[in-house]
């Protein structure tokens, strides 16, 4: 009874010490040199041997009751000390992170770089070509002779040379087409050894220049020139291709794609691609968004391939254009102007 | 081309309604640009006749008038200025709905009732601008709906035609395009000769055969050219966009929309002798029509007669022999032009006409004979007088040559099987001449079209009258090679993420700038110019992209954006004879940062950006490459700040502070730092090589230095670099300190050496030793001391 007595005593003593020192004292009470158990301890010498290995047991059984209750009692000061503590390290986690913020590409940029992906991911290759581009590259390779009504559909940039008078060779490219006819020339040359020349696929986004400037028409704008040459390229595959690319661009399977005629000096026959929305601001509008065609037989001729063997299809779209109606952008002006307020929209 | 819904109908007049025709166009080529209709929507209105007119007894401005509607006569209140008795109007009846929704009620005005209102011609929507009522011609039939009488129900189309298909700038053209693709019959217009009733006659030569090789002319005398031209051809013409000028102009002009030729009309009593078509002279003038006086070059096809040029062939006409109100002998001219002798000549001299436009595209070369007879017609029908016989001179006329068209190509170009049989049928709906030859189709192009001359032409035409609609849209199918994807390089795509991962923001800035800003901010006074630039802001070709980023960030500054980190890639343009295109015009990458080294933020304390940030940035962006910065002077670049950047000692840029004078120009109140490098030495990457990682433990030093405050820190590296010792890893910098305890004109710097072993521990002589070396080369190369 006496030991059941001290362990209840110890263990409201040891859950009475508020901090580690109290409690080392209240243990010095039972388990120090003069503690209560030291001293039932110290007493069993005065017994006989039976009944001190008995009394022994029961005293050793409830030291360590007292040391289980201690250890106890010391974990859970402990553990009130450290979460004291991490309460007093907590931090507003609602307060804004420390560092550098992000940039952000040009919305035209974003669309140029999917436009990529998605071409690649069908084995198109990237190409690229001067903008400042000879007259042949920029029309006569590509089946526009000089006088050409069809020069007309271009308002052509031209340069002064030092004396100040119109360079008459050169010009601002007013199209991403001439980058076709230096790829063909340099696909030819490149594979004149084989006896079948590989496929030609490739897409060629760049900046080009025409003298216009109003609401809808910047004086400089992107284009995506793209081509592909082989054995047996059809309009039908032009048209399937330009229709899977529109519905994975604009991530949306019910989009409607038609082509109707058009003319291009380089393309016969030549078709205007439209778009229509199935919902959204532009539902149910015919938008136009690109012109395409299958490669003149003279461009082929031009750039060394034998327009019977081999055919191929090429394209040139506004990326301005598919980019203001992906992200329902209202002015073509703001891509161009460099206001933060509007480029931030698209980090 | 515009024309009128009605007009078009007068001549083939499918099943369809107006959207499914327009539909229709525009699926076939000809694309329906706008189509408007003449007047907005409004009901009950009449042709309707005043009989009374008297004034209002209680308003100075107001008319009481009594006006038959049609068998009734109502009282109509009325204020406009021209209201006269027996003069005919239009009147919105009781009940009539105007445009702009607005209802016509029986009112009092003023105390008087007024059953109805007389109109002007904006009130019932069908002109911008109008002073009074709109006055009907006397023989307007009393009591019609003006809707009716005016052709107000009719639609304007406007297509925007292609070059090739010059063959649909006509009313015919239009319609035979039409019956094709509906296969419903046309009823061109019947055109008659003319036979003579008198033998006057002005010779006509070809000087110049194979640019003019048909001319026809005639001459009519005595015609009244100031008689009205009747209301249904003004209407016409004005739904055509062309304005009513005089009734021998209009006729000219009629013709030409009814039939696609262009005519001109010549006042016969101002030629002399034969009128021919020859080359001008060289620097030969010409007064035209449209006032300008034109100097000719010797490749410009001229009319003219014995003593002097009259006319720029198809184009226009000149001043002084043209024909005016007092006209009274008409000499018609109705020609085929070759369109490579037309072509580009009106826009070299800064205009174009209705009549080049067709020309330079090309005109029918059997029409010239027929328009003649048309225009003759309308002559001495709507103006009198009497037509001599028809003059015409004829060489050799263009060819059209026979093309074939093999089913196999068809198959191969469209990747569609078209049935031979379906093949035919659509050529022949065309109105093309067709051969059946060894199973190909041998065509021969009529003379209007100007665009058919190889198989792929004819192709077009079999996908047109097929429908492009009609041809599937299968998934591709190729070869399966891949695409490369090197590691030495890296694509333009992962530099500008690397540099908006560090705050940068992209724009694009137009590559024709002002001149000023070249001279500013590369030296360069001898831009490359537009010729015709679109504005003087922007009339040379970028050699610097820092230019338009300094204007950016002017512009973003008034736009209360205080921090700006931007970055632009593009070509920049020099003159080169090297270059095939006599340019070099390689690709840049430049940026810009101002304000805060951070955005705004409470955990950071405010800093303005600096050199040593940017220059950072750029560190991170090169790595890992091994770059080198160089003290440099750009005109850009504050002196003492900007630096040039090098990889492998090759020069790819500049970093700098902008120049505190351009700051203040171009309005900063701070200047920002700014860097310009060349694109491509950007996209190396480098293939990684693996290196044995130590297992044995880094010893870590301190080595602090004292040292001339003058010496670059490049060169202490290149000392601390010049044989360092094996074990040595990595030395960083980790102080510069200048001030209390370092001797005047002195700084002090402070690295971390990490010495390591890949084979053994490293023993403390060995770290002693290496330690000694570094300090050994930091005295004896920069003249430094070790820091007591």
């Amino acid at each position: 009874m006496e030991l059941e007595r001290i362990i209840e005593e110890a263990r409201l003593a040891f859950a009475g010490a508020e901090t580690g020192d109290a409690l080392e004292q209240a243990k010095a009470r039972f388990l120090g040199k003069s503690g209560q158990i030291t001293e039932l301890m110290k007493g069993l010498g005065k017994l006989d041997p039976d009944a001190r290995k008995e009394a022994g047991a029961a005293i050793n059984r409830a030291k360590t009751a007292v040391e289980e209750a201690l250890t106890a009692r010391r974990d859970a000061l402990k553990r009130a000390v450290l979460e004291a503590r991490l309460a007093e390290e907590a931090l507003d986690v609602t307060l804004p992170g420390r560092g550098e913020t992000r940039g952000g590409l040009h919305p035209v940029s974003r669309t140029l770089d999917r436009i990529e992906a998605l071409f690649r991911s069908i084995g198109f290759a990237v190409a690229d070509g001067p903008e400042i581009e000879t007259d042949f590259f920029n029309f006569t390779a590509l089946n526009t002779p000089e006088d050409h009504p069809a020069r007309s559909m271009h308002d052509t940039f031209y340069l002064l040379d030092d004396a100040g008078k119109v360079e008459e060779n050169v010009l601002l490219r007013t199209h991403t087409s001439p980058i076709q006819a230096r790829y063909m020339q340099a696909h030819v040359a490149k594979y004149a050894h084989l006896p079948v020349m590989p496929e030609i696929r490739i897409i060629a986004p760049g900046r080009v220049y025409r003298v216009d400037s109003d609401a809808t028409h910047s004086p400089m704008f992107h284009q995506v020139e793209g081509l592909w040459v082989g054995q047996n390229v059809s309009f039908a595959d032009l048209k399937g291709v330009i229709a899977d690319f529109l519905r994975r661009f604009f991530e949306s399977d019910d989009l409607q794609v038609r082509f109707r005629p058009s003319f291009f000096p380089f393309t016969e026959p030549s078709a205007e691609i439209d778009v229509a929305f199935m919902s959204g601001a532009l539902k149910g509008r015919w938008l136009e968004i690109a012109g395409c065609g299958m490669v003149h037989p003279n461009v082929l001729r031009h750039a060394g391939i034998d327009p019977e063997a081999y055919t191929g299809f090429a394209f040139g779209m506004g990326p301005d254009r598919l980019t203001m109606l992906r992200y329902g952008v209202n002015d073509l002006r703001l891509f161009f102007d460099g206001d933060l307020r509007f480029l931030k929209q698209f980090v | 081309m515009k024309f009128s819904e009605s007009w078009l109908r007068s001549l083939v007049n499918p099943a369809l309604d107006t959207a499914a025709l327009s539909h229709l166009l525009t699926m076939a080529g000809l694309e329906v640009e706008e189509l408007d209709p003449v007047a907005p929507p409004f009901t009950q209105v009449v042709v309707a006749q005043v009989k009374e007119v008297v004034k209002h007894p209680d308003a100075d401005r107001l008319n009481v008038c009594q006006v038959d509607i049609g068998g009734t006569v109502q009282q109509i209140v009325c204020g406009a200025p021209n209201v006269a008795v027996g003069l005919k109007v239009p009147c919105a009846l009781p009940g009539a709905v105007l445009p702009g929704d607005f209802t016509i009620k029986v009112a009092k005005v003023r105390g008087i009732e007024s059953s109805g209102m007389l109109c002007s011609a904006k009130e019932l929507g069908i002109a911008e601008e109008s002073s009074g009522l709109l006055v009907l011609p006397d023989d307007a039939p009393v009591g019609t709906a003006i809707r009716q009488y005016l052709d107000l129900d009719d639609q304007c189309f406007t297509l925007k035609l292609t070059p090739n298909r010059a063959d649909c700038l006509s009313l015919s053209g239009i319609a035979r395009e039409v019956a094709a693709l509906t296969t419903t019959p046309a009823r061109l217009p019947e055109v008659a000769s003319v036979p003579a009733t008198i033998v006057d006659r002005r010779a006509v030569a070809l000087d110049a055969p194979s640019a003019c090789p048909r001319y026809c002319g005639r001459i009519i005398r005595g015609v009244n050219a100031k008689a009205p031209t009747p209301a249904w051809m003004v209407r016409r013409l004005e739904r055509s966009g062309i304005r009513s000028i005089s009734v021998l102009v209009d006729i000219t002009n009629y013709v030409m929309l009814e039939l696609g030729q262009p005519l001109h009309a010549f006042d016969d009593a101002k030629l002399a002798g034969t009128v021919r078509a020859r080359m001008a002279k060289a620097g030969e003038q010409l007064e035209i029509l449209n006032g300008q006086t034109l100097t000719l070059a010797d490749d410009v096809l001229v009319i003219a007669d014995d003593a002097k040029a009259l006319a720029v062939a198809g184009i226009m006409g000149g001043e002084e022999s043209g024909i005016t109100l007092e006209t009274t002998d008409l000499f018609l001219e109705s020609a085929f032009f070759a369109p490579a002798a037309i072509a580009g000549r009106a826009r070299r001299y800064g205009f174009s006409s209705d009549a080049s436009h067709r020309f330079e595209r090309g005109v029918d070369f059997n029409l010239a004979p027929r328009a003649i007879e048309r225009a003759t017609q309308l002559v001495l029908e709507l103006c009198g007088g009497q037509a001599g016989p028809v003059e015409e001179a004829c060489a050799e006329l263009p060819r059209r040559a026979p093309v074939r068209l093999r089913p196999t190509r068809v198959a191969k170009v469209l990747g569609i099987d078209l049935a031979p049989a379906d093949v035919a049928r659509h050529l022949a709906n065309m109105g093309l001449e067709v051969l059946e030859e060894g199973g190909d189709f041998v065509v021969t192009p009529p003379s209007y079209r100007f665009d058919i001359e190889i198989e792929e032409d004819l192709i077009e035409e079999v996908a047109r009258l097929h429908g492009y609609d009609n041809i599937p849209s299968p998934a591709p199918q190729g070869s399966l090679a891949m695409l490369s994807v090197t590691e030495d390089r890296r694509p333009v795509a992962t530099v500008r993420h690397l540099l908006a991962s560090r705050g940068y923001q992209e724009v694009v800035n137009f590559a024709f700038v002002e001149e000023s800003w070249e001279a500013d901010f590369a030296a360069n006074t001898t831009p490359i110019r537009l010729a015709n630039p679109i504005a003087s802001q922007l009339a040379v070709m970028r050699t610097t992209l820092i230019a338009g980023l300094v204007e950016n960030l002017a512009t973003n500054l008034k736009r209360k954006q205080s921090r700006v980190r931007l970055f632009e890639t593009g070509r920049c343009f020099w003159r080169d004879a090297g270059e095939p295109t006599g340019f070099r015009q390689p690709w840049k990458l430049a940026g810009l940062a101002y304000g805060g080294a951070l955005a705004e933020q409470w955990g950071a304390p405010a800093r303005q950006v600096d050199f040593y940030d940017v220059k950072a940035d750029l560190e991170f962006l090169l790595q890992p490459l091994s770059v080198r910065f160089e003290k440099a002077v750009h005109p850009a670049l504050h002196p003492g700040r900007s630096a040039r950047v090098l990889i492998n000692d090759r020069e790819i840029g500049v970093l700098g502070e902008l120049h505190p004078e351009w700051a203040q120009k171009y309005d900063l109140p701070l200047a920002p730092v700014v860097f310009e490098l060349d694109l491509d030495p950007l996209t190396a990457a480098r293939l990684p090589q693996f290196a044995e990682v130590s297992k044995y433990q880094a010893v870590v030093r301190d080595l602090a230095v004292v040292l001339s405050i003058d010496t670059p820190f490049a060169q202490v590296m290149a000392a601390l670099n010049q044989g360092r010792p094996a074990i040595v890893q990595d030395v960083q910098l980790f102080d510069v300190y200048t001030g209390k305890g370092v001797g005047e004109g002195e700084k002090s710097l402070a690295f971390r050496i990490v010495m390591q072993d890949t084979q053994k521990t490293l023993q403390d002589a060995e770290v002693d030793a290496a330690f000694a070396q570094l300090l050994a080369a930091l005295e004896r190369e920069v003249g430094a001391k070790l820091r007591a």
